[in-house]
Formats: structure tokens, C-alpha cells, sequence
């Protein structure tokens, strides 16, 4: 076997693990989508969002400083301590819940009913005000991440394979974050599938799925319930933004990792999470594979970003709902 | 008091079918164009046209053209920054290889090039719908970017791959490039604006919006009352496109000057109209003009006071204007969910009694 | 229409409010906001500073006072337009756009308006031909110069054979990355090495393929035209696929503190090209602390100083304000207008003794701009990471780049320029 078809083998490898990554925003949407029919395109801007509260939990950074600074001519910036990681997390996460909160309050409540197109540009008007708020609270500085999670290639791996493919070959090359992502996704799939069949709230977040207002009837609370999903999106745009963040630093940019989630979404269909997961190593490996093998050597390479639409468009034409999404049946 | 109907009396078919059957109205509506025709050239200055009019008049023509098909037809479609950059480059490699022709031809076949585009990438709604069609009209979004950086053919091989508008003229009236007058280049889009609304108003009104229209309410029902979804969802493309390339092609050649695929097309630039579009009102002439006034002058009246009035540092001010934006969206939509021009509407329901309600 | 009036309403009595000041007026078109806030900040905050320092310490420019007028473009064309237009009618003296961008938008506004306008290091490279630019300035150098410096320090570094050698270039898949290569591309005929070009399109998080093809081919070099996000994920993946840092070197804006920080030690040893002196050892620091910091004056947040976007953005400061000084020679009046500023910055002169008496010895290189060369000698030096210490310091001198191929291609594009502008070539 020449160096090549397992450079090939490693390709397809790390599209897999990049898959999951696009996987872990691509949930949040679906958890969403699934019990509101809520498009929700703040869920970049929620994962930037609580990488960017995990940062300032963990450093000790005072939110607002620096409007705190600009109005009242002080000179703050730190408590002064340094939060565990783990702590930081804890605490993050009840700010998601509130946010959760929140958002069911102030803004779901209203517009409850509503037309889908209407709550889709909800969650965008959401978006442009967290956007804000957050450069407010935390500033817009990049900051460094790190909760522990060992960053860089697998030396094991790469040395116990290095063997297979001759003198030009330096073994299969993963990076370990990557791999973490990978079992944090597995961790959140199946505690996310476990929950909502065998606990109670799991029940009633499904049975408001199929149908709300059967759900309504029989006396789940829908405001409850949508608390609840928006506090688990949260939860999964946090582990997002650990990822991400981690590689990148925290800082804008990470909002735009969204664009990577939605040829997921479309592909896995918007209300299957199972298929966020299946959608993501579709799109991981496609678009990876299609760069090795075409855009590189024939068409200058950059092709990832549209490929993957264009790879989840053609699937669409023979799957108009996506491949695990619900069969859609139009009644006249 | 004001704004009333009775004795109003249409003795035609064809008074009665008018865009604006109320006499109040249609004065309204002249004095407006004899307004922005006859005065506003004289007022304008250059801070004035080229940071707040001309941009809202060149999105006035793209949210019209979104919102024939997101309004009328039904068909979200997220590629509008693609269709841009499409009338662009059209433009550009229009004026660049044929140097005498007209302005104004180069303008509307960059709108005809952009309508064939977007026809073809109208096709996958035929079987895609809803968000799904949404999210998969950003293929052909990062397609054409990721395109007009690729191939140097598009920007003429300059060493950068930023595009130049050159200097044309009207009757004699630089249009383009930086010799223009603020006021020519004003009138040029004022132009451009008023037939195209013009046209957007009575095509609605016409067999092709009803059929739109059908589409866009169940789509299944219309095509068993006769419409053809086939030749429905494409016109609605291709008239829809043909409006985003004309406003393209106008960004580029008359306000920006020079500009460059993946900066000025993005998709920010897509999920602009689209607000646009909806903050205004689906399906509504009046709310493509309200939903672009709002989006374009906002920010600067924000800025304006923010940073002008109250001497605000620039990062917080731009800070605050994405909360207050951002916010105004939420509330918009809580209060009015059918946009500006639902609002409008009702005030004009309002009007019509006042100061009788009952 | 009622929110138009009441835009007309604000916008006109900001105007009517707007300065009839015998200020200079320096406008900064600067970015606090966006996807590259982190790079805005440092800049803005350093060209503020310094024209705080002067107003404070020197009582202005030849005794005028200066004002730094702030606008906010988030790195967005449209919002620089807006800028341009709300701030020109101040009687802006300079424009330093900051986003290549804006600055091709700006080149024939400006030059209509007779305001000139200074891309430092970015923008339009034929704008060094100031016999077709001459309201555009790009000293002391620009991405031609750039890619030809990091070759040369190749050179240097294999001992002045690369011939066979492999170069990678990763590139901002956008009109700002794709400005080294047509140099690259004749330098690869001049010295022959093999170019690999690496597409990473906006915004960049994702760079797998590239890194795993980098890792696959293992070219000698890597050189880096990255912004933004980019940059970060750039470092840490060559970082991850223990690609050699001493052999990995980024062009000035892959080169601040922001890019190297987030990947952590493992940063150590990656190289990036400058066009001025890093760190905070300079006599200024101590004016700055004083007459600045200490009086609660510094722009911003106030914790940029010494990083080297802040030292970037006040190098610009200074030589806009070493060009103004030239202005009010030439002309003999304290009070310039932009026509004046624009002779001002074609005779200017930056030399060490200057450098020296402004508490900058050995800030910058040394060099002069005459009207057939608006680009200034092309001298840049390359600076290291150190990670422990956490912080740049140069590693060169000064040196120069290879001005036989850049001049002709300067040449090339301008004339392309001149032709479809119709501007006739000259010096007056």
C-alpha cells in the first residue's frame, strides 16, 4: 500500500473528528428545533456566549469593567482570583439556565404561535443583542481557554502506525482534542438519548415534540419544558465552545462556527439527533475527503465551505427532509 | 379628518383598481417623488448621499427583490449575498470589456445574468422547502464567492482581486467612479428604485404575483387549480434575482467604487436583506422601503447620537448598538410580528376613523 | 419616514455641531468590534495615545493642537464609507483606513477629495508608485517587500542557496492573502524553490487539510498571510503537527501578542515579519506613562501599551505627525490643510537621529519618500516568539527586499491602474 491511500485512511480519519465537532453545534439547533420549531440561529452566538462566561469565571474577570471604567473613570479589571475549571463550568452553566430563563420570558412567551420565519428572525434579533452583550460584559480581546483538555497530535498513535506506509508515511496524525470531542459527543448523545426516554421531563420534552398542544392537554407545561431545552442547548454550546475555543482562543469568530453546523443540520435533518451526529461525519469526511482528493489538486483548494452545502443540497434533492428528519406529509 | 374616503367616488373599473385608491394617498405619494426629485438633489451633500441615501435606495431594490420571493412566493432564500456579487462582477466585467456601452444597459443585463443564475439555483425548491430550501441557497451563497475569488478571469486579473469601478457617464453626468456628483448619482438610483418598485408593484398585483402568492400559501392547492409550480417558483427566482443583481451591480458601481467578493458579498450581506425584508413586512412594496430605512439608518442615527451627541467611546457605542438593535428586532417582532408595514397600516386604519373611532 | 426625519434631525445637528476648530484633524478609522477587534484595539488605542502624548507634552504640532477623530468601521467597507464621508468635511489631514478594503474604496475617493491617505504595510502595493497614486501612501513597506524579506531571511538562513527548497505559503483566501503571490511566484523563478499555495477561506477555524497537508509534504518553509482567527488556529495546528516554528514565519498582521498567546508554549520560536521595533524600552514609554497614562488620558482599556499592534499603531502616529511637521516647513504655516499634509509625507524624512530626539532610537528603519517612490525603501526585519519570556524581539536588522522584482511589478500594476483610470504618469 503506497504512503498515500493512508494518507487517504487519515483524511477521512480527521474528517470524522472535525464531523464531531460540527456535530456538537449542530445538536443544540436540533434540541431546539425539536421541541419549539424554533430555527435558532443564536446558538453560535450562545456558544461564544459561554466560552466567553467560562473565561471571565475562570480569570476572575469583572463583567462590565469596562463600561463600569468609561462611565465612572475607575480603573477595575480583576477580582483578583482564579476560579478551577470545573467550578467555572458549574457556574456557567447556571448562567445558561438563566439565560434560558430569560429568553423564555421575555422573548418566547410572546411569540408563542407565531410563524416559523418570525421566531427565526427572533433568534437572530437574540443573537445581534447577545452579540453585544457579551464584548460588553467580558470585552473583545481574545482570550485563552484551557480547562485541561491535552491539545496536539497522539504521539502513540502516530508512532505504533508509522510503519504501515513506508518511509514517506509519519503515521496516522489525530489530535487529541479532537479525539476528547469525539468522546464528550458520544458522552452527550447518550446521556441526552437515556434522558428523554427514561426520566420523566425526557417524556414530556418528547411528547411536546410530536405535537404541542396534545402535550398541553394532558398538562405539561410548555414554558417549562422550553426552559428546560433552551438550558440544554446551553449546555451543549458551552461543551462547544470549550472545543472551539480551545483551539482558537475565545473571540468573536467562534460565533461563526454556526455556518459549519447548518449543511450538518440539513443533512442529519433538523429533528433527529442522531442524525446531527451521522449528518456531522457525512460532512466531516465529504468535505475533508473532497479537498484531498479534487479541490487541492485540481480546483486551488478552499473548497470545504461550499462543498459541504452543496454535498448536504444534493442529498436534500432525493431527501427533501433530510436523512433522519420526520417524513413530511402535506395534507391539502 | 385627514385622511378620509367619503366622496371619493371611482366611476371606472380602473380607478378603482389603483395602487392608491385614496386620494389623500396618491397626493401623498406624488408630493413624495416631486419631493425627492425636485428638492432632495439640491440638499444633498456628500456625507448624506453616500453614507445614508444611497446605500438605502440600492437595498431598497435588493429587499424588494427578496421579498418577492420570501413574500410572495414563499421561498426563504439565504443567497442573496451571492446574487449580489454575481450583478456585480457582471457589472464589472460588463464595463471593462465594453467600454461604450450605455451604463444603464450594463446595469439591467448584470440584473438579466443575475436572473439566470438565480434560476439555477432556483431548481433544488421544486423539491426543497422551508428551511431546509433556506440553508441550502447558502450552497450557492459560498459557491459564488468562493467562484469569484477563485477564477481571475472575473476580476481581470488584478494582483489583489479587488474589483475597480472606471468612470462612466450618463448624458454626459459621471455616474460612477469618485468624479460623480453627489446628485447624479442619486437621481441614477432614484431612477432605478422608482421603476423598479414600479414594476414589483403591478407584477404583485398582476397573474404572476397571484400565482406567487398562490405558491406561497400551499403549495400543493395551487398546483391543483391550475398553477405551475415548475414555472411559478422560477419566475419568482429569476425576477427576484434579477432585482438582487441590479442592486449588486449598483453597490458595486455606484457606491462602493471598488470592492471585493468575500468582504462586500458576504453572507452578512444575505442576512441583512433577509431582516430587511422582514422587519418591513413580508409581502409588502412599502415594507422593503420601511425594513431597508430601518437597517441602514439606524445604526448611523445610533452612532450619531452615541458617539456625536453624547461623546461615548466608539467601541461601547457599537457595542450598544448591536444590544439595541439586536433588542428592537425582538421587540419589533413581539409587538408587530408582520413588520413595519403592518404598522403602518394600522395607522392608516386609524387614520381613516380618527377622530371618530366609533 | 418618520425614523428618516428623525435621522435627519441627528445627523444635522451633528453636523451644525461639528468643529469649526483650528485643530489638526487626524482621523482614526479603527475597529474595536467585529471578528478582528483583538488586532483593532491595540492600534487604535496606540495612535491615540500618541497624539495624546504630543497635545500633552508638546503642546500639538507646532503648536496646534491635534485631534484624533475616532470612527468605528468594524472592519466593514460600508461603515468605512460612512467614516470617510462623516469625517472628511472636518478637514481630515490623513487617512489611515485600516482594512485593505476600505483602502482600495478610499484610493480614488481620496484622491478625488485631494486627501491623502496612508495604508501602512497594507492596501493597494502599487500605491508605491506615487507617480500614478499621488494621494496614496504605503511606507515604509508593503506585502511585496514582505514576501520578498522572508524569502531573503530564508536565504540567509540556508546560507543563500534554497534552490530545490520547498515554500508553503497559507493564505487569507481574500484580496489581502492572495497579494504575495504573484512575487512569490517570480522570487520562485529567481532563486528556485518550489511554492505551495495553501487557501484557507474566512474565517478560518477550520484548517485540518492544509496542516495535514503540510504535515504530508513537509515543505522547508511556511509563510503565513493570515488575519484574524486565522492566525491562532494556524499556530496551534502547525504547533500540533510539530511543524519546525523557526520555520514558520507570518507577515506583520500574523505577528502580535494576541496570535501567540492562545497556543501556549508550544508558540515558541515562530517568527513574523515587522516594520518597526517591538517591546516598551523606548525613552517615549516614559513620556507616555507620564503625561498619558499617569493623567488617566491612555485610550481604551489602557492595557495595550508595549504590545506590538500598540507600537504599530503609534509608529503610524508618529510618522503621520513627523509628516505634518514636514508639511508646516515646507509651507510655513502651523495650520495645514490635507493638500499641504499630502507635500508634507512626500518629503519626508525618517531618520535615526529624528527617531532618536523623539525618544525612539532605533523605532523604525531609515528612510525617505520622495514622489516617485511612495513606498519607501521596503526595509523589514523578522522578530521571534519567545514563549517563556512572552514576548517579540527582532532577530535582524532592518534588511532590504529585493526591489529589481518588486519595482517592475509595481510598475506593471500601476500602469494597469493608470490606463483604466485614464491618469496620465507625473510628478506634479
Amino acid at each position: 500500500m503506497s504512503a498515500n491511500f493512508y494518507y487517504g485512511i487519515e483524511v477521512f480519519l480527521n474528517g470524522m473528528m472535525a464531523g464531531v465537532l460540527y456535530s456538537l453545534v449542530a445538536l443544540g439547533f436540533v434540541l431546539i428545533f425539536k421541541a419549539s420549531g424554533i430555527f435558532n440561529y443564536a446558538q453560535g452566538v450562545m456558544a461564544l456566549f459561554a466560552a466567553l462566561t467560562l473565561v471571565g469565571f475562570q480569570n476572575g474577570q469583572i463583567p462590565f469593567s469596562h463600561l463600569i471604567n468609561a462611565v465612572f473613570g475607575t480603573n477595575i479589571h480583576h477580582f483578583g482570583w482564579h476560579m478551577p475549571a470545573i467550578l467555572a463550568i458549574i457556574f456557567t452553566l447556571m448562567v445558561m439556565i438563566l439565560f434560558a430563563y430569560l429568553v423564555e420570558k421575555y422573548v418566547l412567551k410572546h411569540l408563542v404561535n407565531q410563524e416559523p420565519i418570525i421566531l427565526f428572525m427572533a433568534t437572530i434579533g437574540l443573537a445581534y443583542f447577545m452579540e453585544g452583550f457579551g464584548d460588553l460584559m467580558w470585552g473583545a480581546d481574545i482570550k485563552k481557554l484551557d480547562v485541561g483538555i491535552p491539545q496536539g497530535g497522539n504521539v502513540w498513535l502516530e508512532e505504533n502506525t508509522a510503519f504501515l506506509g513506508g518511509p514517506d508515511f509519519y503515521g496516522f496524525y489525530l489530535d487529541n482534542l479532537d479525539m476528547w470531542a469525539t468522546v464528550c459527543a458520544g458522552l452527550l448523545v447518550v446521556s441526552l438519548v437515556l434522558f428523554s426516554q427514561y426520566t420523566k421531563t425526557g417524556r414530556a420534552l418528547r411528547a411536546v415534540a410530536d405535537d404541542h398542544q396534545a402535550a398541553l392537554s394532558v398538562g405539561i407545561s410548555l414554558r417549562a419544558i422550553w426552559v428546560i431545552v433552551w438550558s440544554i442547548a446551553g449546555f451543549v454550546a458551552l461543551v462547544a465552545g470549550i472545543m472551539w475555543g480551545s483551539k482558537s482562543g475565545v473571540q468573536f469568530s467562534l460565533s461563526l462556527i454556526e455556518l459549519k453546523a447548518l449543511p450538518v443540520l440539513m443533512l442529519g435533518g433538523f429533528t433527529s439527533i442522531p442524525g446531527a451526529i451521522v449528518g456531522g461525519l457525512i460532512i466531516g469526511v465529504g468535505e475533508k475527503m473532497f479537498e484531498f482528493l479534487i479541490g487541492v489538486p485540481f480546483l486551488g483548494g478552499a473548497t470545504e465551505n461550499w462543498f459541504a452545502y452543496m454535498l448536504a443540497l444534493l442529498f436534500l434533492v432525493f431527501r427533501p427532509q433530510g436523512l433522519f428528519g420526520e417524513k413530511i406529509i402535506e395534507r391539502v | 379628518m385627514l385622511y378620509r374616503e367619503a366622496g371619493d367616488f371611482k366611476t371606472t373599473y380602473a380607478k378603482d383598481q389603483q395602487t392608491f385608491p385614496i386620494a389623500f394617498d396618491r397626493w401623498g405619494y406624488f408630493l413624495t417623488i416631486a419631493f425627492a426629485v425636485l428638492v432632495v438633489p439640491f440638499i444633498l451633500n456628500d456625507y448624506w448621499t453616500n453614507a445614508v441615501i444611497l446605500p438605502f435606495l440600492i437595498y431598497v431594490i435588493a429587499a424588494l427583490g427578496l421579498n418577492i420571493l420570501i413574500g410572495y412566493c414563499g421561498q426563504v432564500s439565504l443567497g442573496s449575498g451571492g446574487f449580489m456579487a454575481v450583478g456585480a462582477y457582471a457589472s464589472y466585467k460588463l464595463m471593462t470589456a465594453f467600454p461604450e456601452l450605455n451604463i444603464v444597459f450594463v446595469i439591467l443585463l448584470s440584473g438579466g445574468i443575475t436572473a439566470l443564475v438565480g434560476m439555477l439555483f432556483g431548481l433544488p425548491s421544486l423539491r426543497i422547502k422551508g428551511f431546509y430550501l433556506a440553508v441550502a441557497t447558502l450552497a450557492a451563497q459560498f459557491f459564488l464567492v468562493w467562484l469569484f475569488n477563485r477564477v481571475p478571469w472575473f476580476y481581470n486579473n488584478s494582483a489583489s482581486g479587488q474589483i475597480s469601478a472606471p468612470e462612466r457617464s450618463l448624458f454626459g453626468f459621471a455616474v460612477t467612479g469618485a468624479n460623480a456628483h453627489p446628485a447624479t448619482s442619486y437621481l441614477f438610483c432614484l431612477g432605478f428604485v422608482f421603476v423598479m418598485a414600479w414594476a414589483a408593484r403591478n407584477m404583485t398585483r398582476g397573474a404572476n404575483g397571484r400565482k406567487w402568492m398562490a405558491i406561497r400559501d400551499m403549495d400543493i392547492a395551487a398546483e391543483i387549480i391550475g398553477v405551475d409550480p415548475l414555472k411559478a417558483k422560477l419566475t419568482a427566482f429569476g425576477v427576484s434575482s434579477f432585482y438582487i443583481g441590479i442592486s449588486g451591480a449598483l453597490l458595486f458601481a455606484v457606491y462602493l467604487g471598488a470592492a471585493e467578493v468575500g468582504e462586500a458579498f458576504g453572507i452578512e450581506k444575505s442576512f441583512l436583506i433577509l431582516f430587511m425584508v422582514i422587519i418591513g413586512g413580508l409581502g409588502s412594496i412599502f415594507g422593503s422601503f420601511a425594513g431597508a430605512a430601518f437597517m441602514i439608518l439606524m445604526p448611523v442615527l445610533l452612532k450619531n447620537i452615541m458617539v456625536g451627541q453624547m461623546g461615548w467611546p466608539t467601541d461601547l457605542a457599537s457595542h450598544f448598538q448591536f444590544v439595541i438593535v439586536g433588542g428592537l428586532i425582538v421587540i419589533f417582532l413581539i409587538v408587530e410580528p408582520h413588520g413595519l408595514a403592518q404598522l403602518w397600516r394600522l395607522a392608516k386604519e386609524k387614520l381613516r376613523l380618527w377622530p371618530f373611532p366609533h | 419616514m418618520k425614523l428618516t426625519k428623525l435621522a435627519a434631525a441627528a445627523i444635522a445637528a451633528t453636523i451644525a455641531a461639528g468643529p469649526v476648530l483650528a485643530d489638526l484633524v487626524f482621523p482614526s478609522l479603527d475597529y474595536r468590534t467585529g471578528p478582528y477587534a483583538a488586532n483593532g484595539i491595540p492600534f487604535a488605542d496606540g495612535y491615540a495615545d500618541y497624539f495624546a502624548l504630543i497635545n500633552a507634552r508638546d503642546g500639538g504640532i507646532g503648536g496646534v493642537a491635534a485631534k484624533v477623530v475616532a470612527c468605528e468601521t468594524g472592519y466593514n467597507t460600508e461603515k468605512g464609507v460612512e467614516c470617510y464621508e462623516s469625517t472628511k468635511g472636518m478637514g481630515a489631514l490623513v487617512y489611515q483606513p485600516l482594512s485593505t478594503g476600505i483602502t482600495y474604496q478610499l484610493i480614488p475617493k481620496a484622491t478625488a477629495d485631494g486627501i491623502p491617505v496612508h495604508s501602512m504595510g497594507y492596501g493597494r502595493t502599487s500605491a508605491a508608485n506615487g507617480k500614478v497614486f499621488r494621494n496614496i501612501f504605503n511606507y515604509p513597506a508593503n506585502y511585496w517587500n514582505g514576501a520578498s524579506i522572508a524569502i531573503n531571511h530564508i536565504l540567509a538562513q540556508e546560507g543563500g542557496d534554497i534552490k530545490g527548497k520547498s515554500v508553503a505559503l497559507v493564505y487569507h483566501n481574500s484580496a489581502y492573502g492572495k497579494e504575495p503571490i504573484r512575487t512569490l511566484e517570480e522570487l520562485s523563478k529567481k532563486h528556485g524553490y518550489k511554492l505551495t499555495l495553501l487557501a484557507v477561506d474566512h474565517p478560518g477555524q477550520e484548517q485540518k487539510s492544509q496542516w495535514l497537508q503540510i504535515r504530508r509534504e513537509k515543505p522547508d518553509y511556511v509563510l503565513m498571510w493570515g488575519w484574524g482567527v486565522m492566525n491562532q488556529v494556524a499556530i496551534q495546528e502547525a504547533a500540533n503537527t510539530k511543524f519546525p516554528m523557526d520555520h514558520f514565519i507570518g507577515i506583520w498582521w500574523s505577528g502580535s501578542e494576541n496570535d501567540v498567546l492562545p497556543a501556549g508554549d508550544k508558540a515558541n520560536g515562530y517568527k513574523a515579519l515587522n516594520m518597526h521595533n517591538v517591546g516598551s524600552d523606548y525613552p517615549l514609554y516614559a513620556d507616555l506613562k507620564k503625561h498619558v497614562y499617569d493623567a488617566g488620558n491612555a485610550a481604551g482599556a489602557g492595557d495595550q501599551s508595549g504590545t506590538v499592534l500598540y507600537n504599530r499603531g503609534m509608529y503610524a502616529a508618529m510618522l503621520a505627525v513627523e509628516a505634518a511637521k514636514t508639511a508646516q516647513e515646507i509651507h510655513g504655516t502651523a495650520d495645514i490643510t490635507p493638500a499641504m499634509m499630502r507635500d508634507g509625507m512626500e518629503a519626508l524624512v525618517i531618520d535615526e537621529a529624528k527617531m532618536t530626539a523623539l525618544g525612539m532610537p532605533n523605532f523604525g528603519p531609515s528612510f525617505s519618500v520622495s514622489c516617485e517612490n511612495h513606498g519607501g525603501p521596503g526595509l523589514g526585519a523578522v522578530q521571534q516568539w519567545d514563549a517563556a519570556a512572552k514576548k517579540w524581539s527582532l532577530i535582524t536588522d532592518f534588511g532590504p527586499s529585493d526591489m529589481e522584482v518588486i519595482g517592475a511589478l509595481i510598475a506593471e500594476d500601476s500602469a494597469a491602474f493608470a490606463a483604466e483610470f485614464n491618469i496620465t504618469e507625473g510628478c506634479n
